[in-house]
């Protein structure tokens, strides 16, 4: 592997892990679950930028990571399905080329919020965290369009390391 | 406009995700029904059932290490103090419908709305 390429899988990482901690300082936004996904800025960054598989191990790497700094075993479960299932389902409508990088982040952030619920209930064995679930699709929306402009005007702006 | 143009897969994705989550959320919201007891469960288990319409004031787990306070008032049921480490059980606020419930991930632990209240909720009865 290229030396510029594993710097940018660091730089990258970091970054993710940076912006997870910035997002973990930030008020709560009311409902549990709610937030902005500022990792997802690095992770669409270089899902455009290296590629499928290499955001693949950016993402793995900062949930790891952000587990082992401020979380525990259960919010590990939970966290891996919903970045696996944003992750995959950003790769496969980004693969399609009808989207640009708003509908592949709107997609992820829903996916990310989906899928930590759908890891919840099956954990607590319950299906009663249906209730969060519009608050949630609404909300990773939301965050989804936000992240997804500023992503798509980084990966346009940021010069490319050769 | 351009950018419009050239984004329209992109706002009928959003716009359709919106959409179908203010569905979901309209659906839920209108087939929701005043619960008459409140299920207290520990990984999995039910630990308790209150009835959701007198009041009480019960420490969750209490002598052990992970400690809930629970609160029944005005027919709804909240967490007042927790000693988990996000509080997202004690910033939930209280349910009162069927269907709703609290959840502390940390304990493990689910408070939840259970059937056996009055007919669904209509607009005057608020």
């Amino acid at each position: 592997m290229k030396p510029e390429k594993v710097a940018q899988y660091g730089l990258l990482t970091a970054l993710a892990l940076a912006l997870s901690w910035v997002e973990s300082l930030l008020p709560p936004l009311g409902v549990p679950g709610v937030k902005l996904g500022l990792p997802n800025l690095a992770i669409v960054f270089a899902l455009y930028r290296l590629g499928f598989k290499d955001a693949w191990a950016i993402s793995l790497a900062r949930v790891v990571l952000v587990t082992l700094l401020f979380g525990n075993g259960a919010a590990l479960a939970y966290s891996v399905a919903g970045a696996a299932l944003s992750l995959g389902l950003m790769g496969l409508l980004k693969k399609t080329g009808k989207f640009s990088s708003v509908g592949v982040s709107v997609a992820g952030g829903v996916a990310h919020n989906g899928g930590q619920i759908l890891v919840a209930m099956a954990l607590l064995e319950t299906a009663r965290l249906a209730w969060y679930l519009p608050v949630l699709w609404v909300s990773g929306t939301v965050a989804g369009v936000l992240i997804g402009i500023v992503a798509g005007v980084l990966v346009k702006r940021v010069p490319e390391i050769k | 406009m351009n950018w419009l143009k050239s984004h329209k897969n992109d706002l009928l994705l959003t716009a359709a995700l919106l959409v179908l989550g203010g569905a979901l959320a309209l659906f839920l919201f209108a087939t929701r029904r005043d619960g008459g007891t409140v299920r207290v469960q520990v990984d999995g288990c039910t630990e308790l059932e209150l009835p959701l319409g007198e009041d009480a004031r019960i420490l969750l787990g209490e002598g052990g290490e992970f400690t809930n306070l629970l609160v029944i008032e005005n027919g709804a049921a909240r967490i007042v103090e927790a000693n988990c480490p996000d509080q997202i059980c004690v910033n939930h606020g209280a349910i009162r419908y069927e269907g709703e419930s609290i959840v502390c991930l940390p304990h493990r632990l689910v408070v939840s709305v259970e059937g056996g209240g009055e007919n669904p909720v209509d607009g005057t009865a608020r």
